[in-house]
C-alpha cells in the first residue's frame, strides 16, 4: 500500500502560526530590500530572536541543546520564512547540523552541536563545485595527506559563518567531510554574485588548507550522511518554496484587484485569472506533498519512501514557484519589468531555490528510475 | 462515537470478501466509462443490478440515516468500502447523480415526505436519476435557464429543453432548474428547483451521439409536460440556491456522498503499464527519456490529488484557505484525466491511428476512447474554464469578469 502519510501534530500547528506571525511582523518587503543591500545580508537582531525561539535546535538532539524533534518540523518554520522572504543563516545552520549528527565522533558532536542550537556559531556547508552538478559523484575538491585542493561553490554566508563542513573526494573516491573551522578559510572566501539577492553566497578555495584527522567527519557513513542531509534540504526547499509561491501570489492577486485597465480590474479577466487559479491549485499540491515528504524524511537514512517523497515535493514546489512568480512579473505589466517591482523579488528567490540542490527536471529524472 | 479501529478493520475485512466473491465478471459486451457514458440497455441493466447488489449488501449509503434506507453508521465505513471497491476496480455505481448529489441536496433541502418517497430508491437503483441544469443556449451561464414553468392548479406545465442529459434516456427522474418568473428583479430570483418524474406525458429524451460515436445522454424536450407541485424544493424563487447547494455537492465542496466510484477510475500505474508494452520507433516507450519524464509528472499530479484528499482532514493545514482544495478537486482531475489518457495514446508510434472497434489496436483502442471520454467530465458539471473562474473569484477573491 502506498504511503501517504500526513502527519501534523499540535506541536507543528503552534509553530507554523508562530512562524508565519514572526516573519510577517519582521520581514516586511522594504525590510528584505534595506537587507539587500547591507553587507552581511541578515539582521542579527532577528537572527537572535530566531534562535531564542529554538529553530535552530528543533531538530537537534536534547543532550546537545536542542528540543529533540526532526527536520520534519522544521517545515512550517521554512514555510512561513519562505512566504516573506525571511534572510538568515538557519537553513545551512540545520543542514551543518544534520551532517554533524550523522557523521560526527561524539566529541564532534558534543563540541559543535550545543553551539549550532544556541546560536553561539553560526554554521554553513560547501557542496557545489563550479563543474554545475547536483551529483556528488561529480564532486572535485580532494583530500590528500591532511591537505585540500578544489573549490567549491554557493557557500552561504561563508565569511560570517565560523564553521563550514566541506564535501570532498579522498584519493579513493570516497566522499569525505572536512570540518572547517572560520580561521581555516579566512582569505579564501570570495562572494558570489548570487541571482537571489537576499542570500550571501561565497566561492571557497580550498587550496592548501590542512586538516587534522581530528576535522574530519566520518564516525558515521559519509555517503548516507550526505545522501540524508540532502534530502532535508530537499524538504527545507521545498517548504521555502512553497511560502514563496504563496508569497508571490498574495501580492500578485493585491495588483489584480487594484489594477484597472478598460475600466475593469485586471483580475476580473480570465487570461490573468486562470493562471492564477492554475498557480492556486499547483500551491495546495506542492503544499501537501511537502506536509506528505516532512511525515516521512526522517525514516532511515535508506528510506526510498522518504527519497522518493522529498524529490516529488521540491520538483512541484520549484517548477510552481518559478511559474508563479514569472506570471508575477507579466501580469503586473510595465511595473512588472522594474527593479522596483515586489515581483523579482520572488523570482530571483525562485530561480535561486530551483537550481541550488537539482531543478524539476534532475529530480524527475532520478524519480523515474527510482518509480519505473 | 468514533469507531475504533478493530471495528473499522473486521469492516473491512468482511467488505474484500464480500467483493471478491460478488464482484461480477467482465461481461461479454464492453462496459462504459463513466456514468456519463452508459448507452445500451445491457449495459444500463447490468449496472443497475450490480448498484442494487451492492446496496442490498450494505455497502453503498453505509452513512446514511436508517429511517431512509441507509445504516446510519459512520462515514469512516463507507469510505473503507470505497477504497476496497477502487482497489478492485469493480464497476462504478452508475446512479451518479442520485447518490453523489440529488440525494444528498434532497436529505438538506427536500421535505419529509421527498425524503421518504426518493432516498432508498436511488440508493438500491430502484430509481436512476439526472440532471436538467444545462440548456441548448444556456450550459455555464446556468442562472439564465430558460425553460418555463407555470403553475396550473396544482400542477406546473413544463415547457423548453434541457441538454447533454446523462441517462437521460433510462432515468425516472430528473433534478430541474426551471424558470417560473421571467418577470424576476433579477436572473436568479426567477428560477424554482423541482425532482420531475421523466416518464410521463410531454417529457421526450433524443439520444444524442457523442465524439466516440456511442450514445450516453440525450436532448431532453419538455411539450405541455405536467408535473405536481409538490416536486419542488424549498420555495418558487429559491430554486437558484437550491442548485448552488446541487453543485457544492456534485463538485465534492460539500460532503455527504452515498459511496461508490462513478467512473471507472484511470491511474498512471496503467499508462505505466501501457509504456512497458507499447514501442515508438522500435523500442519499448519506457526506455524513452521525454516519455519517463512525463510519466514521473503524472505519478507526481496523481499523488497530489491523493494526499491533498488526505490534508482536508488536517484542519490547521487548510485553515486559511479551507475551500481551496475541494473547489479544485474536480478541475484537477478531470484535467489530469484527460491528459493522462491524451498521453497513453501517444505512446503508440502510428498505432495510435487505429481506434476503438479495431481488434489489432492496442489495448482493443481503450485509450483513445477513454481520452474523447475525458472530456465528459471537463466539460460536465461547470467546464475547466468556469472551475478556474470559482477558484479565482471565492478562494482568491478576484473580481468578476
Amino acid at each position: 500500500m502506498e504511503n501517504l502519510d500526513i502527519n501534523f501534530s499540535e506541536e507543528q500547528a503552534m509553530l507554523m502560526n508562530t512562524a508565519q506571525k514572526f516573519s510577517r511582523d519582521n520581514s516586511s518587503l522594504d525590510k528584505v530590500r534595506e537587507l539587500i543591500e547591507t553587507e552581511k545580508g541578515f539582521d542579527q537582531k532577528v537572527w537572535q530572536e530566531m534562535i531564542q525561539l529554538g529553530w535552530a535546535g528543533i531538530a537537534i538532539p536534547e543532550e546537545f541543546g536542542g528540543s529533540g524533534l526532526n527536520v520534519g518540523d522544521l517545515v512550517p518554520v521554512f514555510e512561513g520564512m519562505g512566504r516573506h522572504l525571511v534572510s538568515a543563516p538557519l537553513f545551512t545552520q540545520i543542514l551543518a547540523s544534520q551532517l554533524l549528527l550523522a557523521a560526527g565522533s561524539p566529541e564532534q558532536k558534543s563540541q559543535w552541536l550545543p553551539k549550532i542550537a544556541d546560536g553561539s556559531i553560526i554554521a554553513s556547508i560547501a557542496m557545489t563545485e563550479m563543474n554545475g552538478s547536483w551529483n556528488s559523484a561529480d564532486i572535485e575538491a580532494s583530500h590528500s595527506n591532511g591537505t585540500l585542493t578544489g573549490t567549491k561553490t554557493s557557500v552561504l554566508n561563508g565569511t560570517d559563518a565560523d564553521l563550514i563542513i566541506s564535501v570532498v573526494k579522498e584519493t579513493d573516491g570516497q566522499l569525505q567531510l572536512a570540518l572547517l573551522e572560520k580561521s581555516a578559510v579566512a582569505g579564501k572566501m570570495q562572494r558570489e554574485t548570487a541571482i537571489d539577492e537576499t542570500r550571501r553566497s561565497f566561492r571557497l578555495n580550498l587550496d592548501g588548507i590542512q586538516v587534522a584527522q581530528s576535522q574530519l567527519l566520518n564516525s558515521g557513513n559519509v555517503n548516507d550522511a550526505i545522501a540524508q542531509m540532502s534530502r532535508t534540504a530537499w524538504l527545507l526547499l521545498s517548504a521555502e518554496m512553497a511560502g514563496g509561491i504563496n508569497g508571490v501570489m498574495d501580492v500578485t492577486v493585491e495588483y489584480l484587484k487594484l489594477r484597472k485597465q478598460f475600466g475593469q480590474p485586471i483580475g476580473s479577466y480570465q487570461g490573468l485569472k486562470h493562471p492564477m487559479a492554475n498557480i492556486l491549485v499547483d500551491l495546495e499540491s506542492s503544499r501537501s506533498h511537502c506536509y506528505h515528504a516532512a511525515s516521512v524524511v526522517s525514516d532511515g537514512p535508506e528510506s526510498e519512501t522518504a527519497e522518493i517523497a522529498a524529490r516529488m515535493a521540491i520538483s512541484l514546489a520549484s517548477e510552481t514557484f518559478t511559474y508563479a512568480s514569472d506570471r508575477a512579473i507579466q501580469f503586473h505589466g510595465g511595473f512588472g519589468f522594474t527593479y522596483d517591482c515586489d515581483a523579482q523579488l520572488f523570482l530571483r528567490r525562485a530561480r535561486w531555490c530551483e537550481f541550488a540542490f537539482g531543478d524539476a527536471q534532475h529530480h524527475r529524472k532520478k524519480l523515474a528510475d527510482l518509480l519505473l | 462515537m468514533a469507531p475504533s479501529q478493530k471495528e473499522l478493520d473486521e469492516f473491512k475485512l468482511e467488505a474484500e470478501s464480500w467483493f471478491d466473491t460478488n464482484t461480477p465478471a467482465q461481461p461479454s459486451f464492453a462496459l462504459p466509462d463513466s456514468f456519463m457514458e452508459v448507452g445500451t440497455d445491457e449495459q444500463f441493466n447490468f449496472l443497475r443490478d450490480w448498484q442494487n447488489k451492492v446496496y442490498e449488501a450494505g455497502y453503498l449509503g453505509i452513512a446514511w440515516p436508517k429511517e431512509l434506507g441507509g445504516r446510519g453508521m459512520d462515514p469512516a465505513f463507507q469510505n473503507i468500502t470505497d477504497a476496497v471497491m477502487a482497489k478492485r476496480k469493480v464497476p462504478f455505481m452508475m446512479n451518479t447523480i442520485g447518490l453523489c448529489w440529488a440525494g444528498p441536496m434532497i436529505m438538506q433541502m427536500g421535505s419529509e415526505e421527498q425524503k421518504q418517497k426518493y432516498i432508498k430508491r436511488i440508493l438500491s437503483a430502484e430509481d436512476i436519476w439526472c440532471q436538467g441544469f444545462s440548456e441548448p443556449d444556456n450550459g455555464s451561464d446556468l442562472g439564465n435557464a430558460q425553460l418555463k414553468a407555470v403553475k396550473d392548479g396544482d400542477d406546473y406545465v413544463l415547457n423548453g429543453a434541457k441538454i447533454w442529459t446523462s441517462l437521460g434516456s433510462h432515468a425516472d427522474h430528473m433534478i430541474l432548474l426551471a424558470r417560473t418568473n421571467p418577470e424576476a428583479t433579477n436572473k436568479y430570483a426567477g428560477l424554482s428547483f423541482f425532482l420531475s418524474p421523466m416518464k410521463i406525458d410531454g417529457v421526450k429524451p433524443v439520444p444524442l451521439r457523442k465524439i466516440t460515436g456511442e450514445y450516453g445522454f440525450t436532448e431532453t424536450f419538455f411539450t405541455d409536460a405536467r408535473i405536481p407541485a409538490s416536486c419542488m424544493v424549498g420555495a418558487e424563487g429559491m430554486g437558484w440556491q437550491v442548485a448552488m447547494a446541487t453543485l457544492a455537492f456534485e463538485r465534492g465542496a460539500s460532503t455527504g456522498q452515498a459511496g461508490g466510484q462513478s467512473m471507472v477510475m484511470l491511474e498512471a500505474s496503467q499508462v505505466v503499464d501501457l509504456a512497458r508494452r507499447a514501442k515508438r520507433d522500435g523500442k519499448p516507450a519506457i526506455e524513452d527519456p521525454i516519455v519517463r519524464d512525463k510519466i514521473v509528472q503524472f505519478l507526481i499530479t496523481e499523488r497530489a490529488l491523493l494526499l491533498n484528499e488526505k490534508r482536508r482532514s488536517v484542519g490547521a493545514l487548510n485553515a486559511e484557505r479551507p475551500f481551496a482544495i475541494p473547489l479544485a478537486s474536480k478541475l484537477q482531475y478531470s484535467e489530469f484525466r484527460r491528459e493522462l489518457c491524451q498521453f497513453a495514446v501517444s505512446l503508440q508510434g502510428s498505432e495510435a491511428t487505429l481506434y476503438y472497434g479495431d481488434e489489432q489496436a492496442i489495448d482493443s483502442g481503450f485509450w483513445q476512447r477513454a481520452y474523447f471520454n475525458a472530456f465528459s467530465a471537463t466539460i460536465g458539471g461547470g467546464t475547466s474554464e468556469i472551475q478556474r473562474n470559482i477558484l479565482g473569484e471565492r478562494v482568491l477573491g478576484l473580481p468578476k469578469g
